[in-house]
């Protein structure tokens, strides 16, 4: 009873869906106010009914209905109760479930914090986003619908896939989403503007924080399923170029470039034809990733549902909603004249490198990633596009992007000069460069990699920090610290986000470059060196887990005779998935990770193990929360707090006039 | 239960990715073999280098590598050999040759051609917008003088 209930408030939803997608849209076309004040409430109701469905899917998990055919297939009654919950998403019909769920949320959204938008634009965006949720709605409901029953239910269910098992996996997905999600607001905030025929700094200043937040939940999702990668598949690699994450990716790089050109239509009323196309392919992007996720057209470890109906179903939401709005972006372009003018040497021409830089970088990705299918539906090539491809194709635009982002980022607005911005970086330029020959002359040997990605890094990180310094004006040491602290957090923001990215450029290649990899067979007792350290294997144990059987190693990392910790990695078998996986044992540390793997026993006698030790792992992460803390501190920024479009940003938030 | 789970456990053996006993002693043999292999997809995995890769095939592909190393091939000659024999599909860095050159040239030429476009909309931009003409430039002085 409770699961018909949470199917047919789904059908509700969709109902809601289509009334929320017409009826405001033809009210703001005629200026009739009743019609339009139907898409706040409408939005709320869909939210409160997609969660009600939401909810009963959740109770079906958490109470193995195996009635249910999804529930059947996802779960088992031995499994903890955190993987029940993380299960509703961790499969196909669920995971669609969710992201109309957060589809909703943003909606809802709108209609909460949206107070101070024009009552129009306001009507058209809820409505341009209920117009996605009744495709997807439709999709749900037509080809992945969560809620059949079972004619004859099973008594115990198959078990979710054990990789997925992690709680670094079960709270990837819903963050992903919420990024995936998050840039239909940019889109139904872009269509909007082309169906009203005006973009204006208000509505740059509205479309960013949308576009901002998403890229926050995005950024976090990527990361949450890189450190997964990392301690989990076993060897040690945070990135793949797996098809699967070159599809959260290429959004994610969209995104960034959204952000950067949202920032030149609110201060300087230029590039808004190309933010506008910016955030239709952002979503569009976004749109391709559920396709090749959900379609499995392009085969990899995640796609989990194979099923040709619903890639074609997937592709025809893709082509109507990319479709349609590159259509009436052909219609209407042309209505969006800049005002703003400027120099080739500005901020505006430095931020449109940059976009230049994402856009072509986010290609790149986007061609790697079909080329194999490009390769055999026309040219009956079978062939494969990995690491090296997007390696030595990808890497040379974001070390482009990393040279000329401290000095973009601190030349003026409308008419800079490069000198002026080059002398303040003198410093970080200098710092930068002899880090890099300290790291050359100390490694051996080795690849070069390691001291450029060093010098890279420390130039963006201290570029990052040069530009905030160099906001606090040219009095005493006293004044300018006393005006550091109460810049705005816009200014904090960006400063934030560009070092993270500093660090993790540099975490990256040091990691590719400094990893020491041990691999041997290693008998019960025996000390084995490992870079600085000696590693001991004590003892291997069969233990038993709460749905799985463990075998675990017990090790000692020691430095010169002391105890540096004790380690368990473990091979584990989940009898009712009939699948093993290997559990790395990590040990985490400022300037290294310690990252120990179990493997077979020998005939010979003894285990083979798989050690290393990775340079500067934590760094990488710590990077990527620093990108996404600096995005909440520009979330944060009073002039999105503050009614948005009523008034001017305050003055100190751009360059002082020259 | 714990019978099964060890039947289990013998049934699908979790191996790692490079066994010890595959390895060479030659260390700068055994390092080409890891840099060729990594390259190398696994016929049979979904999208898993044979370097990472557990499959049996895997295993074979790795000691093939190796024997032709051992028997005095270069690079070139060890990838030539197993893509005479398992296709293309196992380069995970497609040579650009032929109809792949398009893949390879299509990012630096998007590159270009935005440039290119930046470059063009700019001068345009840069033109001086309509010029005042004798009358309202007389005004402005006017205008200027009050």
């Amino acid at each position: 009873m409770i699961i018909e209930l949470g199917h047919f408030a789904l059908i509700l939803a969709l109902l809601v869906a289509i009334v929320q997608s017409t009826l405001p849209l033809w009210g703001a076309h005629r200026g009739d106010a009743r019609l339009m004040a139907l898409a706040e409430p409408s939005a709320m109701i869909q939210l409160v009914l997609v969660g009600a469905s939401f909810g009963v899917l959740t109770w079906a998990f958490v109470a193995s209905d195996f009635s249910l055919a999804v529930v059947a297939a996802n779960s088992h009654t031995a499994k903890p109760m955190l993987y029940k919950i993380s299960g509703v998403w961790g499969n196909h019909e669920g995971s669609l479930l969710l992201w109309v769920l957060i589809l909703a949320l943003y909606g809802a959204a709108v209609a909460v914090f949206g107070g101070n938008l024009p009552t129009k634009l306001k009507a058209r965006v809820l409505a341009v986003q209920a117009m996605i949720g009744v495709a997807f709605l439709l999709f749900l409901l037509l080809t992945s619908n969560p809620f059949w029953r079972l004619a004859a239910p099973p008594l115990d269910g198959a078990d979710l896939n054990p990789l997925l098992q992690d709680p670094g996996l079960a709270f990837h997905p819903p963050f992903l989403y919420l990024g995936y999600v998050g840039l239909s607001m940019a889109y139904s905030f872009a269509v909007a503007a082309l169906i009203e025929g005006r973009v204006d700094a208000a509505w740059g200043r509205w479309v960013r924080p949308w576009t901002l937040a998403a890229w926050i939940f995005l950024t976090i999702g990527i990361a949450l399923g890189s450190w997964w990668a990392y301690y989990e598949l076993g060897w040690g690699g945070f990135w793949f170029w797996d098809p699967v994450e070159n599809a959260s990716f290429m959004p994610w790089l969209l995104a960034i470039a959204l952000l950067h050109s949202a920032i030149v239509v609110e201060k300087r009323e230029s590039l808004k034809a190309w933010t506008i196309l910016l955030a239709i392919m952002a979503f569009g992007f976004s749109l391709i990733g559920t396709f090749i996720v959900r379609s499995g057209v392009i085969t990899s470890v995640h796609a989990f549902a194979n099923d040709p109906d619903r890639g074609v179903f997937i592709l025809m939401i893709l082509g109507v909603f990319t479709g349609g709005a590159l259509v009436l972006f052909a219609l209407r372009a042309g209505a969006m004249e800049a005002k703003g003018v400027f120099a080739m040497v500005s901020r505006e021409s430095a931020l449109i490198a940059n976009n230049v830089l994402l856009a072509v970088s986010a290609f790149v990705v986007f061609i790697g990633t079909i080329w194999p299918l490009i390769a055999e539906l026309l040219l009956d090539r079978s062939l494969s596009v990995g690491q090296p491809f997007f390696n030595a194709a990808f890497t040379p635009f974001v070390v482009a992007l990393a040279l000329i982002l401290p000095p973009g980022a601190m030349l003026a607005w409308k008419r800079g000069t490069m000198a002026r911005s080059f002398k303040s970086l003198v410093p970080a330029l200098i710092l930068a460069l002899s880090l890099g020959a300290l790291a050359f002359a100390m490694q051996t040997g080795q690849t070069a990699l390691g001291p450029i990605g060093l010098a890279l890094g420390a130039w963006v990180l201290f570029g990052a920090l040069t530009d905030l310094w160099a906001r606090t004006g040219h009095e005493g040491l006293g004044a300018r610290a006393a005006r550091l602290v109460r810049l705005p957090r816009a200014d904090w923001g960006k400063a934030t986000a560009h070092a993270g990215l500093g660090i993790t450029i540099f975490a990256v290649s040091a990691m590719t470059a400094w990893k020491i990899e041990d691999i041997r067979v290693v008998q019960i007792g025996e000390t084995f060196p490992l870079g600085a350290y000696e590693v001991r294997l004590d003892d291997v144990r069969e233990v038993e887990g709460p749905n799985y059987q463990s075998t675990m190693g017990f090790m000692t990392v020691l430095r010169d005779g002391a105890v540096v910790a004790e380690l368990t990695p473990e091979k584990r078998i989940y009898p009712v998935a009939a699948m093993p996986t290997t559990e790395a044992a990590i040990d985490y540390g400022f300037l290294r990770d310690v990252y120990l793997v179990l493997g077979d026993r020998q005939q010979s006698g003894g285990w083979a193990v798989r050690s290393y030790v990775e340079p500067f792992a934590n760094w990488l992460w710590g990077g990527c929360i620093l990108m996404a803390f600096g995005g909440v501190l520009s979330l944060t920024d009073r002039r999105f707090r503050v009614a948005a479009g009523a008034r001017k940003a305050p003055g100190v938030a751009g360059v002082p006039a020259e | 239960m714990k019978g099964l789970a060890l039947a289990l456990l013998l049934l699908a053996t979790p191996a790692l990715a490079v066994q010890p006993d595959e390895m060479l002693e030659d260390t700068a043999l055994e390092a080409r073999a890891r840099t060729i292999s990594a390259d190398i997809r696994c016929p049979v995995c979904q999208g898993e280098s044979i370097d990472d890769s557990s499959a049996p095939i895997s295993r074979d592909l790795r000691l093939i590598i190796r024997e032709r190393l051992v028997a005095g091939d270069s690079d070139r000659e060890v990838v030539d050999y197993i893509v005479a024999r398992y296709g293309e599909f196992v380069l995970f860095n497609p040579r650009a040759e032929g109809s792949t050159l398009i893949l390879w040239l299509a990012g630096p030429a998007l590159f270009l051609a935005a440039i290119g476009v930046v470059v063009l909309s700019q001068r345009r931009r840069a033109e001086p917008e309509v010029k005042l003409t004798e009358a309202e430039e007389a005004r402005l002085r006017e205008i200027l003088k009050e």
